[in-house]
């Protein structure tokens, strides 16, 4: 099983410019555990000083946010696309 | 793509790293919002409210607190909308100094987005952009394409597939290039995030998004200003993802600080709106937490319709530590409050502004807010782009018509409303 993760340019400079990359992670605490080992400075870029997932990165599973799946708990299927996105406001 | 300004620069919200000026909207070590800061100790003396009094009518009376470059020439007269004394709606609801700040009737566009759409644009400009995008519930889009034509600027405009007609055709007449997504407007976002990401254009809420929210300061300023250079006790605000209500907050604290307005001896207390089906802040603030979970929007008020706000657990924070409050409001009661205010007002608001209205009018009924008390409901955009939500509401509208007879018109206006006598007084009685 495969997943294929993707990253936006904000998270490339501690990837050596690698804008994506393949994990077979089952889920996201997986994954975050993973990238602690291939990309130390990406994992020190994303979590806070609790190794907790930093509060204004979005998890994104194709075209849903993680939330809505299960958050933690989903299991990553097979050619998802799991993508780190920061949040941007809008609205009011 | 940078400049440099003595005045202001973009600063990190939780690590406090600074940045210049430059189009970014996220702190790229913690990722955390970029805000920009000023050197407000060198203001003081210079903005006061007779340099203010001299400065045009318009939002750049107050550009010394906007970050809009050196040299900046405004074009267009943005802003500095009515403050309108209540009576009718506010002696329906309770309220005895009850203020509404019309932004219905903002320039050019007809919405409160006309202010931070002409700051970011200026520094879309500086930093040499030539396409210029946002993704937008609606009045965001007509904004962009309205000020950018005006400035011979490129716009190409992302927005949720089922949006208002008024707002699409209110796009589209600007020649912006319009492009509707399958999707939320939580998706549109992230794919602008995506498109600012990959191409060389200023996103107007995503990488220019610290000079833009600035923008909404602005009400903050007229609010005080209008109010005769006071704060009011509580202000209403509709939320969305949550910005405007602390740009209020801001702009009141700058005041304070340059000696323009006093400090109150209480806080301002600052009220969120939202529609319940999409009130991810409000549920927040209610639980007494600013941990934000996402929703699924599915409202009327599709200018509210964000359900992943990202500036919500700074604005629920906030409104609980001032002794605020928040309250959502179903799609029924947004319809009342938009024909209340009309009614009572002459004020013509869209869903956003029924859904503020609406609030307020409950604020009053559980005493959450004090009949005496100066209040000021922030109304942000106008009706007539969202005349949907009334169709089906006036029978009149289709009923048949009369005969350009005077008999019939008597006839007609007898039965109107199952009167059985007539208002009619001939004239000279």
């Amino acid at each position: 099983m495969a997943i294929k993760v993707v990253l936006p340019t904000a998270f490339t400079r501690h990837t050596d410019g690698r804008k994506q990359f393949d994990s077979n992670a089952a889920n996201l605490p997986g994954l975050l555990t993973e990238i602690d080992g291939t990309f130390p400075a990406l994992s020190t870029q994303i979590k806070d000083e609790s190794g907790k997932l930093r509060k204004f990165i979005n998890i994104y599973i194709n075209d849903e946010d993680i939330r809505f799946l299960g958050g933690d708990g989903y299991a990553f299927q097979d050619g998802d696309e799991v993508m780190l996105i920061p949040s941007i406001a809008g609205g009011l | 793509m940078e400049y440099s300004c003595p005045n202001y620069e973009l600063a990190c919200n939780e690590c406090g790293k600074r940045y210049g000026n430059r189009p970014l909207s996220a702190c790229p070590d913690c990722i955390a919002p970029l805000e920009v800061v000023y050197d407000l100790a060198s203001a003081k003396g210079v903005f006061t409210r007779e340099s203010v009094a001299q400065g045009p009518a318009d939002i750049w009376r107050y550009a010394r607190l906007l970050p809009v470059p050196e040299g900046f020439q405004p074009d267009l007269a943005v802003g500095f909308t009515p403050l309108v004394r209540t009576a009718k709606f506010g002696s329906r609801i309770g309220a005895d100094s009850l203020y509404v700040k019309n932004d219905a009737v903002c320039f050019p566009t007809l919405s409160f987005k006309d202010r931070v759409v002409s700051v970011a644009l200026a520094n879309a400009q500086k930093f040499g952009f030539d396409t210029v995008g946002c993704s937008s519930t609606g009045n965001l889009a007509n904004s962009v394409a309205a000020q950018a034509a005006r400035l011979g600027l490129k716009a190409c405009i992302l927005i949720p597939a089922d949006l208002e007609p008024a707002k699409i055709l209110n796009t589209l007449v600007y020649g912006a290039r319009l492009i509707r997504i399958d999707g939320n407007y939580d998706h549109v976002n992230r794919l602008s995030t995506l498109i600012a990401d990959e191409y060389n254009w200023g996103f107007v809420n995503v990488n220019l998004r610290p000079y833009y929210a600035e923008g909404s300061k602005t009400v903050g300023y007229e609010i005080a200003e209008q109010l005769g250079w006071r704060l009011p006790d509580n202000v209403v605000v509709p939320m969305a993802g949550g910005s405007l209500i602390r740009k209020i907050r801001k702009a009141f604290n700058e005041l304070v600080f340059l000696g323009l307005v006093e400090k109150p001896e209480r806080p301002v207390r600052f009220f969120g709106a939202q529609a319940t089906g999409c009130s991810p802040i409000t549920t927040a603030v209610r639980q007494g937490s600013d941990d934000i979970i996402p929703q699924k929007p599915n409202t009327i008020a599709r200018s509210l319709a964000i359900g992943n706000p990202a500036d919500g657990p700074a604005a629920a924070k906030m409104i609980l530590q001032d002794g605020g409050w928040a309250e959502d409001v179903s799609d029924v009661e947004i319809v009342s409050g938009i024909q209340e205010l009309a009614e009572t007002e002459g004020i013509f608001t869209e869903t956003a502004g029924g859904v503020t209205a609406a609030v307020t009018a409950r604020l009053y009924a559980d005493e959450r807010i004090g009949r005496g008390e100066t209040t000021v409901v922030c109304i942000t955009g106008n009706g007539l782009k969202t005349t949907d939500v009334l169709a089906n509401r006036y029978d009149r509208a289709t009923s048949p018509a009369i005969r350009p007879r005077l008999a019939d018109f008597e006839a007609y206006f007898r039965s109107l409303d199952g009167q059985p006598e007539p208002e009619l007084v001939a004239a000279g009685e």
